[in-house]
């Protein structure tokens, strides 16, 4: 197919000049060129899959950042923050921080001194071989649908945004994947995101800056939002720009949830799943070079995830303050199923996710269009690779190497990785497919992930801290826990009246449902993995060593100053979280 | 860092922004030159010169620092 006709539409948001194009190729070509540079440094099973285990802080901190920071996290949260206000900033910070942390001083010096390759593999460590094949088996499918869902999100951004065709993007983006991350592994995926982490700093970074100079500061943005949705007859239009202080109630804020839903559901339990065991992102600072980088990595990251807001919130409030239609009315943005239903397409509907390409399209000329339309190609093509990378990793340890052969040498794994990686990337092109002709899979996906993540918290946490937590009790709490959450979510499906019971207020809407869920489903994995272990024969303190609290000579700190000491900054971050709860409270 | 042969991530950064930065400054001081007719919200700021020589002088800082004959320089002055 003709190149120019994929690329040119007259009904797109944007138009993209030669400069814009030209910065776009002049990505693909680098990305490419960086897997083929690194294809000589992945010989071994620990280069591929490790990276070696040589990446500083910085590398492993901003890698472990931005294989979060993905476009679809980056559109979707900022199209959040237009629906919800600033308590979508919660998912950034009180949402993030405290775990990140976490991770850091207390789990990534188990992680680390057991080299374990994966979560999975700590879990074999810790608890045998059962708790190892239900997590190992849970995340490999979820890393291949989240990577087809990153590809099929990504080539509907481009149709919606550019008018590129759907088989266009996904052939090229799944093209480029494939070949940088079977060249380099790990170590290419982590370049990448570490490129990808300044790229969307500096494609994004404007809109704020210049939205803010438009709307006459922060106080002008909280006036202007005030004005458009009182006019609107909006309810609770105060709340939009308040962090803590409208969330006595479920019906007193946007978002239908309440204080506890966001500390112990949000803060407490699914932020300190995903952050401290899915191992897309654990996977990252695991490669770091030493347990100094590695207990660094995440406090680095959590520094930067601290001013993540800036791009991704901000611009979604200004949105709400800014955007008006052509005739100069305001606009109103739509849920995404009815701005792209036909109807909504023929009235020109604009959907909650689009708000930020709509803002990079107001502010943004040729050259910083083609940079900001880079920065979220590099964001959906590094969350597919960064789920291909860990699939491979977990499949060829945790399910090949563990249940398949056994025996398999060092240089087989290698090539198994390979081979795994370009396997994983068709799958996923299947599954971007599938999604494209069953959309309701992408809700279903999503929720499926917070399933596992929140039991496997609670396994991993207490096979950690908990010596007397046998193989039985570890892997029949992982499985209750999962079964009871599936059993909610299903409870609430059928009869929309539980949500008293499980969101405990019939106000509760989706986002408070999801973090209650995950708050009984960990605590009952908790429960089961204590009574179980009470009642079964726990392992000797012998095969304990590396991998439980107490049991664990952790190294001693190299003799450097507070100034380069984990704990130091630990604090620094903190204390700078706290200050911002206050401020915008 | 450098991990992996004589080029480090911070090089690659800092080739790409340095080009990236290149393309929007010199799109940039063309506009201001002949400006276009349909013009974006605070065109008058002309972000694209100075954001375009934000990320050039970027770019360049991370390129020269950590190019190949930096890298090799601070080798040799490790061993």
């Amino acid at each position: 197919m003709n190149l120019a006709l994929l690329l040119l539409s007259s009904n797109t948001l944007v138009h993209l000049s030669a400069v814009d194009l030209v910065i776009i190729v002049f990505y693909f070509a680098l990305v490419l060129g960086i897997g083929f540079y690194l294809k000589g440094q992945a010989n071994t099973g620990e280069d591929f899959f490790m990276a070696g285990r040589e990446m500083t802080a910085w590398v492993a901190g901003l890698a472990f950042l931005s294989a979060n920071l993905g476009s679809l996290e980056l559109m979707g949260w900022a199209g959040n923050s237009y629906k919800y206000g600033i308590l979508a900033a919660h998912w950034y910070w009180i949402g993030a921080i405290p775990s990140m942390l976490f991770l850091a001083l207390v789990m990534m010096p188990f992680y680390y001194v057991c080299k374990t390759h994966s979560v999975p593999g700590y879990l074999k460590l810790r608890f045998g071989v059962g708790a190892q094949a239900i997590s190992s088996v849970s995340f490999a499918l979820m890393t291949l649908l989240m990577s087809g869902i990153n590809m099929y999100a990504m080539a509907v951004v481009m149709r919606v945004v550019l008018g590129w065709d759907l088989n266009f993007s996904i052939l090229i983006s799944s093209l480029t994947v494939a070949a940088y991350v079977a060249l380099g592994g790990l170590r290419s995926a982590i370049f990448n995101e570490v490129l990808q982490f300044f790229l969307i700093w500096a494609g994004a970074l404007l809109i704020p800056i210049l939205g803010l100079i438009e709307a006459g500061g922060w106080s002008g943005l909280q006036a202007r939002i005030l004005q458009n949705l009182t006019e609107q007859h909006a309810a609770n239009p105060g709340s939009y720009t308040h962090l803590w202080s409208t969330l006595g109630n479920f019906n007193a804020n946007p978002m239908g949830i309440n204080w506890a839903g966001i500390v112990f559901g949000l803060g407490a339990v699914i932020a300190m799943g995903y952050w401290t065991t899915d191992f897309l992102v654990v996977q990252r600072v695991l490669a770091a070079k030493d347990l100094r980088s590695a207990e660094l990595a995440p406090i680095i990251g959590a520094a930067f995830k601290m001013c993540v807001p800036f791009i991704v919130i901000l611009p979604g409030l200004l949105g709400l303050a800014l955007l008006r239609d052509p005739q100069g009315q305001l606009l109103r943005l739509v849920p995404a199923d009815l701005a792209w239903s036909p109807a909504g397409q023929a009235q020109g509907l604009h959907g909650y996710d689009e708000v930020l390409p709509l803002m990079l399209a107001r502010y943004c000329g040729p050259g910083l269009l083609g940079l900001g339309i880079t920065a979220l190609i590099a964001g959906f093509m590094s969350g597919m690779a960064g789920n291909v990378s860990a699939f491979t990793t977990v499949w060829t340890y945790d399910i090949y190497g563990a249940l398949i052969n056994k025996n398999a040498s060092d240089e087989s794994k290698v090539k198994m990785g390979r081979w795994v990686t370009i396997i994983g990337v068709v799958i996923s092109i299947g599954t971007a497919y599938l999604v494209m002709k069953q959309q309701s899979i992408m809700d279903y996906v999503q929720s499926l992930f917070s399933f596992f993540i929140a039991p496997l918290f609670g396994t991993v946490l207490l096979g950690m801290l908990w010596k007397r937590a046998t193989p039985a009790g570890g892997w029949t709490g992982l499985l209750a826990g999962t079964l009871s959450s599936v059993g909610m979510y299903a409870w609430v499906k059928l009869d929309p009246n539980a949500v008293r019971y499980v969101a405990l207020s019939m106000d509760a809407q989706d986002q408070a449902q999801n973090m209650f869920r995950a708050l009984w489903c960990c605590l009952i994995c908790i429960i089961v993995t204590f009574v179980v272990s009470m009642l079964t024969k726990p392992k000797p303190d012998s095969e304990l060593k590396d991998v439980v609290y107490g049991l664990t000579p952790i190294p001693k700190a190299e003799n450097v100053g507070w100034l380069h000491s984990p704990y130091f900054w630990g604090v620094v971050v903190f204390v700078i979280f706290i200050v911002l709860q206050i401020i915008f409270w | 860092m450098k991990s992996g042969g004589s080029l480090s991530i911070w090089f690659f950064t800092g080739l790409c922004l340095g080009v990236t930065g290149a393309l929007i400054f010199a799109t940039g001081i063309y506009e201001l030159i002949s400006p276009p007719a349909t013009k974006v919200v605070l065109y008058e700021l002309h972000a694209n010169v100075w954001w375009g020589a934000v990320l050039l002088v970027t770019g360049l800082f991370f390129g020269i620092h950590f190019s190949p004959a930096n890298e090799r320089k601070r080798m040799s002055g490790k061993s």
